[in-house]
């Protein structure tokens, strides 16, 4: 039963952590310049914006409980599964950082998820 | 709304890494944890057991390490693309897990879960065809 909660945990706080960060980049803009000083700054520009340590901290949550889960089932499980956050991430894109979803979008991200059913079907 | 020069080619340069660097770094994390094994009863003193074996093992350290490279190229990557356009992209990650899974770790993949796969990879096809950025900039 512990694996049911942790995948909650990676989909949910995972999903949450990245939806944070993507909203932390759009705050730092966007990079034109791939020298390292360049990157370095980018990523103490990126350490100043509240929601990246919002994100980091979710993002962490989501790191153990994925740890735990791969301790209890196989990798080419697990990962795949953890995709149902598709569906979450599409719909948090669309309310939390107000991006526009195409028709065909949402039509790629349906075929993602009759995927990880599929995937999910394969569990022995 | 103008795309900044060469604007595809970073896009598809940073989820190549990211599809290379997240599965390489979870079979890692996957190969260390399998060696260490779960808390028997997910009590507090199994739970510290596990966490110290974690934190001293190579195959966990690796797998960050690879896991850190795909999320600062996942950083940048966000910074001009739309979240929902890299999220489903970069699920090519699924197919290269069950493959590295198989060859590096021996796992057993049922044919179920290869089709699945398929499945997935066919709805990062359809994604892939969209613009990589559809929301207008403030």
């Amino acid at each position: 039963m512990p694996e049911f909660l942790f995948l909650f945990i990676i989909v949910t706080a995972g999903t949450g952590g990245e939806l944070c960060v993507s909203r932390a980049m759009k705050v730092v803009g966007e990079v034109h310049d791939f020298r390292p000083a360049a990157l370095v700054g980018f990523v103490f520009r990126a350490m100043r914006v509240g929601w990246m340590w919002i994100g980091i901290a979710m993002m962490t949550l989501a790191f153990f409980s994925l740890l735990a889960m791969l301790s209890i089932e196989n990798v080419s499980f697990v990962v795949p599964v953890t995709a149902l956050s598709y569906a979450a991430g599409a719909l948090g894109a669309m309310l939390f950082l107000h991006e526009r979803i195409s028709p065909q979008r949402w039509l790629g991200v349906a075929i993602v998820c009759a995927g990880v059913t599929l995937v999910w079907l394969s569990r022995r | 709304m103008k795309d900044s020069p060469g604007l595809h080619l970073k896009t598809y340069v940073l989820i190549f890494f990211i599809v290379l660097f997240a599965p390489l770094g979870n079979v890692l994390l996957s190969k260390g944890m399998k060696g260490i094994g779960s808390a028997k009863n997910w009590v507090p003193g199994d739970i510290f057991h596990v966490l110290a074996s974690i934190i001293t093992s190579g195959y966990i350290w690796l797998g960050i390490a690879c896991l850190l490279t795909f999320f600062v190229a996942y950083m940048l990557v966000l910074t001009w693309a739309d979240y929902s356009y890299v999220q489903p992209a970069s699920s090519f990650s699924y197919a290269v897990v069950a493959m590295l899974s198989y060859f590096l770790l021996g796992e057993a993949v049922p044919p179920l879960r290869w089709i699945g796969i398929l499945v997935i990879c066919v709805g990062v096809f359809v994604v892939g065809h969209t613009h990589p950025r559809s929301t207008e900039e403030p």
